[in-house]
């Protein structure tokens, strides 16, 4: 963090919904005051083509993340569970679509 | 023009050789580098530096364009012509997000923009002195800079590579923008013709330079490659930008000021493409170097608008703060 932070507008991360059905989707950030300014921005640099029906804007600090360096620990574990997957179960041809 | 952003890189960089070929070998793999990845200091500084100068590129570029904005010759050339400044306003500020994953603050870009610290493309440091001008920069400067960004989509770095793609999606329309306006004068009046040609005239040379030097003579182009932030090399743009535009030309009825000019069908692996003649590379390092006619006026503007501007960001901070305060203060008495 630089040290002039106290004169800093704010970042905040902005989502998107493209319409409804769809869920809000990470597109990028804006820099401002508050979270009006922030929505107001947010529209005119993310959907000035009919991009969105929906906007979220989120404060950058408040976005708790994973660490990549944790990425085995946290999402190892899954790849040699395969009984979590449909293929693992033998089911014979005659029973049909399942 | 963003390969530009390339000169003077220090790619240099401290790691251990395991660090490095590790990381190589997930760019050969096609892997995506994300903000918080481990990467080498020479691949984020070079990104850093790259990043920031495309997007005061996009930022300065606004300027030449806006000149014009009050004189369009009708209403929906000047409607046109706003959404494409503001789209090139909206270009710098997703680059400016990207490169902010990457650890520089944007106060840090845009200080040193303004200390002339950083670069960005030469083609701006040109003046628009004819309506022309608009037509001709949207056809072959933004035409250009499509030529560039498109392979930037592929960059390795993930930020970058998605907003390029949003800013490739949106050119499209500046350029088809551009050369409508140049095709309407080229059929127009002679006065109007000889205006459009002109104009090429003038901005030909100047945006085969936005390409950044030869192979030959660019330094960093090989570990960039190798890092696949870029994936084509300085010359190879130029070559396709030449050979899809001259027969866009030949259509209009227009000439590149160009005498060395010629089809060569051995070109491009038998596929054919244009011998060109030699680009004076002193005007080029002049104009990087700030000598050029608009450098000083450019910085000169955006100094003013960050200035102009000072009281509106001390305002609405202010704002922000008394609002929260209030809040904070309506929470305490509630509970």
């Amino acid at each position: 963090m630089s040290e002039t932070v106290k004169n800093e507008v704010p970042l905040w991360e902005v989502f998107i919904r493209p319409r409804n059905g769809l869920s809000h989707k990470h597109c990028g950030s804006v820099h401002a005051a508050d979270e009006v300014m922030a929505l107001q921005a947010a529209r005119d640099v993310y959907t000035r083509r009919g991009e969105g029906q929906s906007i979220w804007v989120v404060r950058s600090k408040d976005i708790v993340a994973s660490d990549p360096q944790d990425k085995e620990e946290l999402f190892e574990p899954t790849a040699d569970k395969i009984y979590r997957h449909p293929t693992f179960y033998e089911i014979p041809d005659e029973v049909g679509h399942m | 023009m963003y390969s530009q952003g390339l000169i003077g890189a220090d790619t240099s960089t401290e790691e251990s050789e395991e660090f490095l070929r590790a990381f190589q070998e997930r760019i050969d793999a096609e892997q995506k580098i994300e903000p918080n990845d481990a990467m080498p200091a020479g691949y984020r500084k070079t990104l850093i530096r790259q990043i920031g100068q495309h997007a005061h590129s996009e930022i300065v570029g606004m300027l030449p364009e806006g000149n014009w904005i009050t004189r369009a010759p009708t209403l929906k050339r000047k409607a046109a012509l706003l959404a494409k400044v503001q789209d090139e306003g909206g270009h710098g500020l997703y680059l400016y997000s990207a490169a902010e994953t990457l650890g520089v603050s944007r106060e840090q870009m845009t200080e040193e923009l303004h200390a002339g610290k950083a670069k960005y493309s030469s083609i701006f440091n040109y003046p628009t002195l004819t309506w022309a001008d608009i037509g001709t920069i949207g056809w072959l400067v933004d035409g250009a800079a499509i030529m560039n960004q498109i392979p930037l989509c592929r960059c390795s770095f993930g930020p970058y590579a998605r907003a390029m793609i949003r800013v490739c999606k949106e050119e499209s329309f500046h350029q088809r923008q551009g050369y409508e306006i140049v095709m309407t004068l080229a059929k127009g009046s002679p006065e109007q013709k000889a205006m459009a040609q002109e104009s090429l005239d003038r901005w030909w040379w100047p945006v085969l330079m936005m390409f950044g030097p030869h192979d030959s003579d660019s330094q960093h182009g090989d570990q960039s490659m190798r890092w696949k932030i870029k994936r084509f090399s300085n010359d190879e743009l130029r070559q396709k930008f030449v050979d899809a535009t001259i027969p866009q030309a030949e259509y209009l009825g227009l000439t590149v000021p160009d005498p060395d000019l010629k089809w060569n069908p051995e070109k491009n692996d038998g596929r054919g493409g244009y011998d060109f003649g030699a680009i004076d590379w002193d005007e080029f390092w002049r104009v990087v170097k700030g000598k050029g006619i608009m450098n000083r006026e450019r910085i000169r503007d955006r100094r003013k608008a960050w200035d102009d501007g000072e009281w509106v960001r001390e305002a609405a901070l202010a704002h922000a703060q008394k609002r929260a305060e209030r809040m904070a203060a309506e929470q305490q008495a509630a509970e």
